[in-house]
């Protein structure tokens, strides 16, 4: 009787927390909470995995209204792949939450940060398991409001205008996935997706649908920060609390890319998208020039932060590269790097929230000497860093073999070098902060003098996510197969192997 | 003519949803960029209400001898977007006040850092 019920308990174990978190007003108890909820939700979703590995697709009437008049809560091996990540990646960022904002939060804010942290998963969970355009637009607002309150919470006065900034991108993004939902509905009067999908394949295409499909593929790019709607980003997650940059960095704009690779392949059909619109070059260019454009601007910033936000940006690039190949195998590629991307974003910002912690600055010149006085902190910078970069035995290298490989399948030479050679841009920016921890003599003062390593609580999970990293890069039997099963489920009808040219 | 008048609503919502937009963008003082994004927002409710509206349908009530109703549907979706609307401009108030003790101005050229500029 329970089994079915599992499908929609990632979303709403975090919303039912959320509240009591306030109510109780207790910091202990929140953290405890929230942290119990979201491991709790990662093993649902694990299994939510496993099943939709096996069955295909997972379906959920919610209230006992059969879609398509009631909301359905689908899970394919796409989103319970991406669940599983941002879970998992919820869980981990919480329990290092717990020193990390002691620095950078009021006390009597933790209990906020709890509360805003389970809402902001409940609407990621609800993007992605939701089988219903309209109900996608309400969870992304959800998770949005919720993600404007973490950003300003930090203590810096910066990250409020940081935050307002952000929040009228946001806003005007997801207004335009509204207006862009809305001529869907004029043309073919339903808003489930699958339902949606079958109309707008008879219809074949009209003014109404084109326009929507434009409002929505901006919209949703201003909400994934795709150059040259990524203003908003570099901002918040600098001046954002590390566990907030941590989390946001790498979850909500991969659950962004998400809800993209579900409006292009599932709703509208690679083919119609691609082939008839021709949006494949336009987001082959933009995506080749967010990877040049922000991999220079993280060259040239001394904040540390920064800089992984830009390169953030860039990476993302890599994510809708692989997407406008418009073939199986670069969708894949591209999920696949949603996967590792997470893994290696979320290490690297626990690593530099971990320097914010005991120097008490995230500047290039605080990481002197970190080599020797943070050994721990800085080998899973090191890490993590090498997997942005993409070197063997390393998740990033995964990502990066199978994005070569995609654009190469195509005789897409070109493509494929500036793949690798955006990889050497990467290269720059990394090593020159662990040249610094390394390589530079610290400045000798007072202050310096008692820097010790990171507590065991921050340690604990970026060293969890280091060690994915390494793992993903060896083992790829179970990252590969959940991205090739995606992207064979979203693709297959509507793309053939060597994708449409 | 008959292009703007049976088209009445869409031009109404094409003029709001500019007007906000252009408030967004130009306006130096937040609050007002606050209610420029109102009214962007607000454009998009009258889109989905009008799109609801059957040509000689009734309110949307079971009653004797009528047979067309008007679409409730996007009636009741644009409550929820109205929810969300509101809680935005709860939000980006809430930001507003705190920049205003922070940086003592809500003024987009009185910022002294260039880097806070918005």
């Amino acid at each position: 009787m329970f089994g079915q019920h599992f499908l929609i308990l990632p979303v709403v174990l975090p919303l039912m927390a959320a509240p009591l978190c306030i109510i109780f007003s207790h910091r202990l108890f929140a953290w405890l909470l929230a942290t119990l909820v979201s491991g709790l939700s990662f093993v649902i979703s694990i299994n939510l995995l496993l099943a939709a590995l096996e069955q295909g697709v997972l379906s959920y009437a919610v209230g006992g209204w059969e879609a398509p008049w009631g909301i359905e809560v689908r899970l394919d091996a796409a989103s319970a792949m991406v669940l599983s990540v941002v879970t998992g990646i919820s869980t981990l960022v919480l329990i290092y939450a717990k020193a990390s904002i002691e620095t950078e939060i009021d006390t009597n804010q933790h209990t906020l940060f709890y509360t805003a942290h389970l809402l902001c998963l409940t609407g990621l969970s609800g993007i992605l398991s939701t089988g219903d355009a309209f109900n996608l637009f309400v969870f992304l607002e959800i998770s949005s409001l919720a993600t404007y309150t973490l950003v300003s919470l930090a203590s810096d006065k910066r990250c409020l205008t940081a935050a307002f900034r952000y929040l009228v991108m946001g806003t005007i993004g997801a207004t335009f996935i509204l207006i862009g939902v809305g001529m869907m509905y004029m043309q073919t009067g339903t808003l489930n997706m699958m339902d949606l999908a079958g109309r707008i394949a008879e219809i074949g295409g009209s003014r109404t649908l084109n326009t929507g499909l434009a409002f929505i593929l901006v919209g949703v790019s201003i909400k994934l920060a795709l150059f040259p709607l990524h203003m908003w980003l570099p901002p918040a997650y600098t001046h954002a609390p590390s566990a907030v940059s941590a989390f946001l960095a790498s979850t909500a704009t991969k659950v962004a890319v998400y809800v993209m690779v579900r409006f292009i392949f599932t709703i509208y059909g690679a083919e119609y998208v691609f082939h008839t619109m021709g949006m494949d070059l336009i987001l082959l260019l933009l995506a080749i020039v967010a990877i040049f454009k922000c991999s220079f601007m993280a060259m040239a910033q001394s904040n540390v932060k920064t800089v992984l936000a830009y390169s953030s940006v860039a990476q993302i690039g890599y994510m809708i590269l692989g997407i406008s190949l418009a073939s199986a195998a670069g969708l894949m590629a591209g999920l696949l790097h949603v996967f590792n991307h997470a893994l290696m974003k979320g290490a690297l910002f626990m690593a530099v929230g971990a320097v914010l912690y005991r120097t008490g600055s995230v500047d290039i010149k605080a990481f002197r000497g970190l080599g020797i006085k943070m050994p721990f902190t800085m080998a899973a910078f090191v890490i993590a860093g090498m997997s942005i970069v993409g070197v063997p035995l390393t998740a990033g290298f995964v990502s990066k073999w199978y994005l070569v490989t995609a654009a190469l399948e195509q005789q897409n030479w070109l493509v494929a070098f500036l793949i690798l050679l955006g990889s050497l841009l990467a290269v720059i920016y990394i090593f020159r902060i662990i040249e610094t921890a390394y390589l530079k003599k610290p400045i000798e003062s007072a202050a310096n003098k008692d820097i010790k390593e990171a507590p065991l609580i921050m340690l604990i999970p970026m060293w969890i996510l280091a060690l994915a990293n390494i793992y993903f890069g060896l083992d790829t039997s179970l990252s590969v197969a959940a991205a090739e099963s995606a992207s064979h489920w979203l693709a297959f009808s509507t793309l053939s192997e060597g994708g449409v040219q | 003519m008959n292009f703007i008048i049976d088209y009445y609503n869409y031009w109404v919502v094409v003029f709001l949803m500019m007007a906000g937009f252009y408030t967004v963008i130009a306006a130096n003082n937040l609050v007002k960029k606050i209610v420029g994004l109102n009214i962007f927002q607000t454009s998009v409710f009258i889109l989905y209400i009008s799109m609801g509206k059957v040509t000689g349908g009734s309110a949307p009530i079971v009653a004797d001898g009528i047979t067309v109703y008007s679409n409730p549907l996007p009636h009741v979706l644009i409550l929820t977007a109205i929810v969300v609307g509101v809680a935005t401009t709860a939000v980006g108030l809430a930001i507003v006040v705190r920049i205003k003790h922070a940086y003592g101005t809500v003024e987009e050229n009185e910022f002294k850092d260039k880097d806070d500029l918005i």
